[in-house]
């Protein structure tokens, strides 16, 4: 081996370390591209008591039936949450479906208090306390957005703040593939 | 002379420890690495018996049984396809609950269940081991055939 | 106002620290002396820059600013004020700062204490890192931006994470970064030394002390963090081979190595390219572990929230200053010529011993750390390697290591005669053998071979590192600061051993389920439940238990660990309850409640294990010691002198 080729292999052996890293950032999970195994399966039970009043019951089921319509879920103990609702408002003038709000291991008093500060973009709000029905729908993280279709299917999903770029790009053209 | 022979006997020494060391750190890596398998794999055979490996998935929900009083605790790994029965007998950590990620070391025993000598629990909301993660996301495209 | 001061002071010292670059490196190729002049201004103002913008995230954190994100998402109102400063670090966001705040303070240091060097030298020092500091605002303004505002602002934060929040996360961080970031000093010590072709060993004496503070400074660092995951984290253990750890452990053990084979640099002008190798090495470990830490390649308990960009972005860096550093390597590695010989058992040799052993055992854990990595690369499955791996392929190279510290301490430069340092060699070999067989059939009388061996090792490494001072204090003899440093390095690396060597092998540990009023036997404690009752803290509310030890009937401690919920986050934490001795703790930690009135508890008697912390510590202040000698203050520039009579030659065992 020439003396040259000697000092050559510490750049050659970074160069082999680089390219697993690439490798390696290539696989490593990006939080708002795992799927749910729920997607494209019908949407599991949801009934739970209103955020405003918890002796009237909503059945997501029932009320929604035969439209489109979104599930968000959040909690004011959530920062992204916090960022991401002036994007909601926006979308509930925009998207023309109602958004269902699912407040998740959350304080009553709080979100109501949340609600009345920043705006109320939902539908109707229901609150899952305990977080049960989260768990049946596979919540990730919040905030968490769902798309659910005329006949109750989850159509798509996004983890994270929701955005009038990815209801543009994710979920306006499932809903538009139907028409 | 002299020197250079001591020189030669420096270098066959270096590389005689060398080699040694890395013989040994690869008999120590084939041994002792331990690979990751979901409920599916587990439930496919994948597994070799008495093979020492982790399980993942999420804590069945309901699937908590413990003895009044006992320190033992079974329950149930899922990837929402198969499932499998774990049997622990330490402290469980402060994250574990039912429908979280959980991450379990330890081998199948004949009576089919796992039992683990570690459980680690995610972090939190936002956190979930990524094998965890990859082998749910699996689970749907599996399910979608 | 203030987010956006101290977003403004960032941008102000990215253009200084451009600046720095700039004319650090053009300036000595263009002959440009205003330029090189200019260069210490840009560092100091890249500095006030740099303390305001910090300065302006700690006032958000004191004042609970939760209009700006990063605060609203790591404090909360009820976060006791010590721990909201504390989170200024807590996150990714904020550890960067911190980090180019420690590369910032590091360099108005070398630019303040080598004023005697020679100008364009250090015009290009400072402009390397300058280099670095460019990199690394850009990544924090373009990626992680501390100061982003939201708007509306949140009424509260989302608090600290639980885990986070204790004493140790003061110190742990700046610690440890002043660890890491110090041995970017070296690293631009050897690449200003390539770029002006001036491969002597110059640079090397230059170095010296920076490299020896920075590693005493990440002894430190890590020795902190382990103790910290020991009470907090960890369920009673202190190492966990976890790849964040790993990733401060291979830059620690590489810069133990350059800091020995930077001495044989110096002082003989032997092994300069290798030198200029482990300079480049361990400062790339220590960007590489920041790559591992913050891109989410890998996943450890450690681990900032997982972000590909961010990934992309350091990795992008790594390229461009390692795959530099490396190119500048090649080129310029093949002009040195070591012309020295020396012998089999010259001091030479046993250090050349000690950096083969140390790179070996950093590449043991190199491989382990990035096996799962290779592996799903390869498409081979997710495998995880785990302690069953790193403590037998560590100890490969580890013992021979150990028992080579007393040889090659008393060992002359380069003639290889024994025969006149034999006599203290073999005189504390016999009396470690004694004690550490007394000690072991003595105290603790368990099977393992690995306890008398490591006893053994540990005991020989301390008395042998006692006989050279004593010797000169008893001659009347001056000891110099570089000796009296390696000496007290080595008697804290006796002490790790022998601490480390007793706790992995006479610990007692189990986990009972028991009811109030039941014992549990670990060795000669009995350990007994007395009941739960709740407690309370500034910011959560927790359950405590009371568990009495007893040894031959008489109490030896009452310990109370908790299990405590966190108000905001709603996370369960377990709060260890430890009773320290000199030579064990007792350890209790909180399972659940498991049903008729018995709880799970985790108890654990650990023998010796202060000595890994206080070894430790012991270390670094060897490192500071050796790294304040007077004589590297006194650095005159390397032309104004004969090579190898003057300076730190001294220190040389010639007398």
């Amino acid at each position: 081996m020439s003396r040259v080729n000697r000092f050559l292999l510490p750049l050659g052996g970074f160069a082999l370390l680089v390219l697993l890293l690439v490798v390696g950032l290539k696989q490593a999970p990006d939080k708002g591209i795992i799927v749910s195994p729920l997607v494209g399966k019908p949407a599991p039970a949801l009934v739970l008591p209103t955020l405003m009043d918890p002796s009237v019951t909503i059945d997501a089921a029932q009320r929604y039936k035969g439209q489109w319509y979104l599930l968000n879920v959040w909690g004011t103990w959530c920062v992204e949450c916090r960022y991401e609702h002036p994007a909601l408002l926006e979308l509930q003038k925009t998207a023309g479906i109602p958004i269902l709000g699912m407040d998740w291991r959350d304080d009553e008093a709080t979100a109501q208090q949340w609600l009345k500060e920043l705006g109320n973009p939902y539908d109707q709000v229901v609150s899952d306390k305990e977080g049960r029905v989260a768990l049946a729908w596979g919540v990730y993280g919040a905030p968490e957005t769902y798309l659910i279709n005329p006949e109750g299917v989850i159509v798509t999903k996004r983890v994270g703040s929701m955005t009038p770029a990815i209801w543009e790009k994710q979920f306006l053209p499932l809903m538009e593939q139907r028409k | 002379m002299i020197a250079r022979r001591r020189r030669l006997v420096l270098v066959l020494g270096i590389v005689a420890g060398v080699a040694v060391a890395g013989g040994l750190a690869l008999q120590a890596f084939r041994s002792n690495v331990t690979f990751f398998f979901d409920p599916t794999q587990v439930a496919a055979g994948e597994v070799k018996p008495g093979q020492r490996f982790r399980l993942g998935g999420m804590v069945k929900e309901g699937s908590l049984i413990r003895q009044a009083g006992e320190l033992e605790v079974r329950f149930a790994v899922t990837d929402f396809k198969r499932e499998v029965p774990v049997v622990y007998r330490n402290v469980l950590p402060d994250l574990f609950r039912e429908g979280a990620g959980v991450v379990a070391h330890g081998r199948m025993q004949a009576d089919g269940s796992f039992l683990a000598d570690e459980v680690l629990a995610k972090h939190d909301e936002k956190y979930m081991p990524p094998e965890v993660a990859r082998s749910l996301k699996k689970g749907e495209t599996r399910s979608g055939m | 106002m203030t987010p956006e001061i101290g977003h403004y002071a960032l941008v102000l010292a990215l253009l200084l620290a451009a600046a720095q670059a700039l004319f650090g490196l053009l300036g000595p190729v263009l002959a440009q002396q205003r330029y090189v002049q200019a260069v210490p201004f840009a560092v100091a103002g890249q500095f006030v820059f740099t303390v305001l913008a910090m300065a302006c995230l700690v006032n958000a954190f004191v004042q609970m600013d939760f209009s700006v994100r990063y605060v609203a998402e790591n404090a909360n109102s009820a976060l006791p004020l010590f721990f909201r400063v504390a989170a200024v670090w807590g996150a990714h966001e904020g550890s960067l700062l911190l980090w180019i705040l420690v590369l910032s303070v590091w360099t108005v240091a070398v630019t303040l204490r080598s004023r005697a060097l020679p100008q364009r030298f250090m015009a290009r020092v400072l402009g390397i890192m300058g280099l670095l500091s460019v990199g690394f605002l850009i990544f924090t303004l373009a990626t992680s931006n501390p100061f982003l505002r939201l708007d509306p602002a949140a009424p509260d934060g989302r608090d600290l994470n639980p885990v986070l929040q204790d004493f140790a996360l003061a110190i742990h961080p700046p610690m440890l970064y002043t660890g890491y970031v110090g041995l970017s000093v070296a690293f631009a010590f050897a690449c200003a030394a390539m770029i002006e072709g001036q491969l002597d060993q110059a640079w090397a004496r230059w170095t010296r002390p920076w490299t020896t503070l920075a590693w005493a400074f990440l002894t430190a660092g890590i020795a902190l963090g382990s103790w910290w995951a020991y009470y907090e984290l960890g369920w009673g253990g202190f190492w966990f081979w976890d790849p964040v750890e790993n990733a401060s452990f291979m830059p620690w053990l590489v810069a133990t190595a350059l800091i020995h084979s930077l001495a044989v640099t110096d002082k003989r002008g032997l092994f300069k390219s290798w030198t200029l190798l482990l300079a480049i090495t361990g400062f790339s470990l220590s960007l590489l572990g920041t790559f591992l830490v913050r891109s989410g390649v890998l996943v450890s308990v450690h681990s900032f929230a997982a972000d590909p960009a961010r990934g992309i972005f350091i990795l992008a860096f790594l390229v461009i200053v390692i795959g530099g550093a490396l190119t500048l390597y090649a080129w310029r590695a093949p002009l040195l010529r070591s012309n020295a010989g020396f012998e089999l058992t010259s001091r030479e040799s046993f250090l050349l011993f000690n950096n083969i052993l140390l790179v070996i055992a950093a590449a043991v854990i190199f491989g382990g750390t990035m096996a799962p990595m290779i592996s799903d690369a390869l498409g081979q499955g997710a495998l995880s390697v785990g302690p069953q791996y790193f403590n037998p392929s560590f100890l490969v190279p580890a013992l021979p290591l150990l028992a080579l510290v007393s040889v090659g301490m008393h060992a002359s430069w380069k003639r290889g005669n024994l025969s006149r340092t034999q006599r203290p060699v073999l005189a504390t070999l016999v009396l470690a053998v004694a004690l550490a067989l007394a000690v072991w059939l003595g105290a603790y009388g368990t099977g393992s071979l690995m306890l008398p061996v490591g006893l053994g090792l540990g005991v020989w490494i301390i008395l042998s590192s006692l006989v050279d001072p004593i010797d000169r204090l008893r001659r009347g003899l001056s000891l110099s600061a570089g000796v009296l440093g390696m000496s007290v390095a080595h008697i804290g690396l006796g002490l790790l051993t022998l601490g480390i060597a007793v706790v992995q092998t006479a610990s007692i540990e189990r986990d009972s389920a028991l009811v109030v009023g039941q014992r549990a036997q670990l060795g000669a404690y009995s350990f007994r439940f007395d009941g739960v009752e709740p407690a309370e803290g500034a910011n959560f509310n927790a359950t405590q238990a009371k568990v009495t030890v007893q040894r031959d009937g008489a109490d030896v401690a009452v310990l109370q660990p908790q299990k405590r919920n966190y108000w905001v986050q709603r996370n369960a934490m377990t709060e260890a309850a430890i009773k320290t001795q000199w030579n064990q703790d007792l350890f209790v930690a909180m399972g659940e409640d498991v049903g008729k009135g018995a709880w799970s508890l985790r108890m654990q008697v650990r023998p010796l294990i202060q000595f890994v912390w206080f070894g430790a510590i012991i270390m670094m202040l060897g490192g500071i010691i050796a790294g304040l000698d007077r004589r590297y203050r006194q650095l005159k520039p390397i032309a104004e002198q004969e090579p190898n009579t003057v300076g730190i030659a001294a220190e040389a065992r010639t007398a």
